[in-house]
């Protein structure tokens, strides 16, 4: 036993030495799993393998606590990693990303505006809507309003464990004009009047944790409307579910790539970054879930089949709100302390 | 070893020497003892005094102002802290963030100046990126004021002043509802921001609801695990380890299934008609207890079932010979003698409970997430880690309280040893 495990930890040892020289064609994405991450392996890491290069996909559920752990100790793993918009503001802010040279990625004026920023650009744009399960609730939510309005439409509702997205609601839901939201929000006041609203509703909340909860509540009928990411209603639907979204007031927003400071593969990277970035790659991308691609060159490409699911399309994003990200990275730590306090009153 | 005691025994020595021979045997054999201990010792110190005692000091370590804005903090010194500061503080403001040696440093500054008060991220950065400024300290604060009124108003200014020093107790305070006003004096926090005394109290009553909840359904079946023969025991045993052994999230997972609405425990239910409307046992409190109580059970069953396996079932029947009732033997003879395993058992289930984060988070509503749950929050999502810290560290400190009162009302024998 002894003898045979020397020559093993050798080998071992020697497996390890020789990995780094490897790795110069390794690539690590960090992605939040789920249907976006199968349908980014599709569209982006398979065919960006046939350049040769090895894509290693890591989940993360958001933590800029890990990426900042890397910074700090210069131990720097992933080379790309998709982040939500307050938390490439903040990393930016605060040196954790590097600065993106876009003459390398893509020509921004093809771009979605919101999408070119500093440290990050734009790979999809998703949206926080309003769901119900078309086989259970015969008369349609025509109105915020409705979502909390439990005579009308008596159940449950689903919503996201937290401040985000759900103070919005309960405004435009208290008659507040999507243009004024943040507007109202930003003051003493507003933010009074939409926990007033949240609290008249609270009886009636069933709070989601992770994004996938959502879809699976109003499937197994344990809520009747549910606020919800919309690919989670696409790939819900893909199963053979009937949900159905209500478009005006969803809250869309952008996920963005960034590259960490220190990462060991940066042109690599810009490299994987630029090909996301190709039309033609967006385009198989929003066939394959339901979230808009942020090259506009992408969505001569796509059908009318798909373009009716996707937030960016005209009808969809008409009445739309866009999450507005300096606001939460300013008020968003505030609020969510308030909503603690809230949920324990 | 041998050496020195033969040289004692030798005829001839002073009587001494004996003495200090053995002494120094003994002293030998002491290190040696030690020297054994010492892979252990310095592995408790590198994995749990260090991290502990570096959670203690990021609870109260407050750098970042200090390290960025000195001029203003000189600046800002006698101030009177109610409306808008002397030119001079804003143009100290300035040549401050004009020396940082990097875009990280002001990102720190306006991350830490933001968890005090909301909305100086966008304020310091602003000025920041707004770089240079010329001209005298009257033009420079013209100018910043212009760019953001709210340079004019004196909160923000509080908040450098106030995080002048290099330690603050303001995370502590807060996670006890609790803050300094302007003038230094301890109040309570405005009644919408106080949450973690609720939270505290609230992670303390599940973990006790879960303890007692645990005991209540382990001990009937440790005592009956004990009383089987050998070989069935053991059969049965690795019933109560299967799930043990089983991932936290498969198991949650699988509860979800069992309790929604449509799920089997509500449909066997309502098919018996024993119920009409399907019970809500779900993303509430019921649902966080049921499954807390099921992944912990093993906990409480396992030190039971070894102390009760060491307790003579004879005292018992000598108990009912002697003409007790069996209810009263079992209470008055055989539960006393199992009292180390309960609070054993009860200790370890009490405080694994009391760090439960994952199955409160995807089984509990919004009210009933424990303090971890906030812990990690601070901790991944706002990275704010002093507050992470200091939550961690009221924790710590209000268990180790608890345990003092339970060692103190429990004596020794209740004790884990």
């Amino acid at each position: 036993m002894k003898k045979s495990l020397i020559p093993c930890a050798a080998a071992a040892l020697a497996a390890c030495l020789a990995l780094p020289s490897f790795a110069e064609q390794q690539l690590t994405i960090v992605n939040f799993g789920g249907a976006n991450a199968n349908a980014q392996k599709k569209a982006y890491y398979e065919p960006f393998e046939k350049t040769g290069v090895k894509v290693v996909p890591v989940e993360y559920n958001g933590e800029q606590a890990k990426i900042k752990a890397m910074v700090e100790t210069k131990k720097v793993t992933w080379d790309v990693v998709e982040v939500e918009s307050p938390d490439a503001v903040r990393g930016c802010d605060e040196g954790l990303f590097e600065k993106l040279d876009y003459s390398k990625l893509a020509d921004k004026a093809d771009l979605l505006p919101a999408a070119v920023t500093e440290c990050g650009v734009g790979v999809f744009v998703w949206s926080t809507v309003m769901a119900y399960n078309g086989d259970k609730l015969k008369s349609a939510p025509s109105s915020w309003a409705d979502f909390f309005d439990t005579k009308k439409i008596p159940g449950k509702r689903g919503m996201r464990k937290g401040a985000r997205y759900n103070l919005e609601f309960a405004l435009l839901a208290d008659g507040v004009k999507p243009g004024d939201v943040y507007k109202v929000l930003a003051t003493k006041e507003g933010a009074d009047r939409a926990f007033k609203k949240l609290t008249e509703l609270k009886p009636n909340i069933q709070w989601w944790e992770a994004g996938a909860q959502a879809p699976q509540f109003l499937v197994a009928g344990d809520v009747v409307l549910s606020t919800v990411y919309n690919g989670r209603i696409d790939a819900a639907n893909r199963e053979g579910r009937n949900l159905k979204i209500y478009w005006p007031g969803g809250i869309y927003d952008l996920d963005y790539w960034v590259i960490p400071k220190g990462a060991p593969n940066k042109e690599l990277s810009q490299k994987f970054i630029a090909f996301g970035l190709q039309a033609a790659n967006q385009a198989v991308y929003a066939q394959n879930i339901a979230y808009g691609p942020t090259n506009s060159k992408a969505l001569a490409k796509l059908d009318k089949k798909v373009l009716d699911d996707l937030p960016t399309s005209a009808a969809n994003a008409k009445e739309a709100l866009q999450f507005n990200v300096s606001f939460w990275a300013d008020q968003g730590e505030a609020l969510e302390k308030r909503f603690a306090a809230w949920a324990t009153q | 070893m041998a050496e020195p005691i033969r040289a004692a025994g030798a005829p001839g020595e002073e009587p001494g020497a004996l003495r200090k021979a053995l002494s120094r045997a003994e002293a030998r054999r002491q290190w040696r003892a030690f020297g054994l201990t010492l892979p252990l010792l310095v592995f408790l110190l590198l994995t749990l005094l260090v991290p502990i005692v570096a959670l203690l000091q990021r609870a109260v370590e407050n750098p970042e102002v200090a390290n960025a804005l000195p001029q203003t903090i000189r600046a800002l010194d006698g101030w009177n802290g109610r409306e808008a500061p002397t030119a001079a503080a804003y143009g100290a403001l300035v040549k401050d963030l004009a020396h940082l040696p990097d875009s990280a440093d002001a990102g720190q500054l306006a991350r830490r100046l933001n968890t005090e008060v909301a909305g100086a991220r966008s304020l310091v950065m602003g000025a920041y990126r707004a770089l240079p400024f010329e001209g005298s300290d009257a033009d420079i604060q013209a100018r910043l004021l212009q760019a953001d009124p709210r340079w004019g108003e004196a909160p923000f200014w509080q908040a450098i002043a106030k995080n002048g020093s290099r330690w603050t107790p303001d995370y502590l305070l807060a996670s006890l509802d609790l803050k300094r006003d302007t003038q230094g004096a301890i109040e309570r926090m405005p009644e919408e921001q106080r949450a973690f005394g609720t939270i505290l109290l609230r992670t303390f009553h599940i973990s006790l609801v879960v303890t007692i909840c645990c005991l209540l359904l382990g001990y009937p079946l440790a005592w009956w695990l004990a009383s089987l023969p050998e070989r069935s025991a053991n059969v049965l045993m690795i019933l109560v380890l299967v799930p043990f052994w089983t991932s936290i999230l498969v198991r949650v997972a699988a509860w979800i299934v069992l309790l929604q609405s449509e799920g089997l425990v509500n449909s066997g239910l309502m098919g018996l008609g024993l119920i009409h409307e399907p019970l809500p046992l779900l993303f509430n409190r019921t649902g966080v207890v049921i499954a807390m109580v099921h992944i912990l059970l093993p906990f409480m069953i396992l030190p039971l079932y070894s102390v009760m396996k060491n307790v003579p079932p004879t005292y018992l029947r000598a108990a009912v010979s002697l003409g007790s009732a069996p209810l009263a033997a079992f209470f008055r003879v055989y539960v006393p003698q199992t009292y180390p395993g309960i609070g054993a058992g009860a200790l370890l289930v009490f405080i694994l409970s009391i760090g439960y984060y994952v199955t409160p988070a995807l089984l509990g509503g919004a009210d009933d997430q424990m303090l971890s749950y906030y812990i990690a929050r601070y901790t991944n999502v706002e990275v704010n880690w002093g507050m992470a810290c200091a939550l961690g560290a009221i924790l710590l400190g209000a268990t180790l309280i608890l345990y003092g009162v339970y060692r103190r009302i429990g004596k020794a024998e209740l004790s884990l040893g």
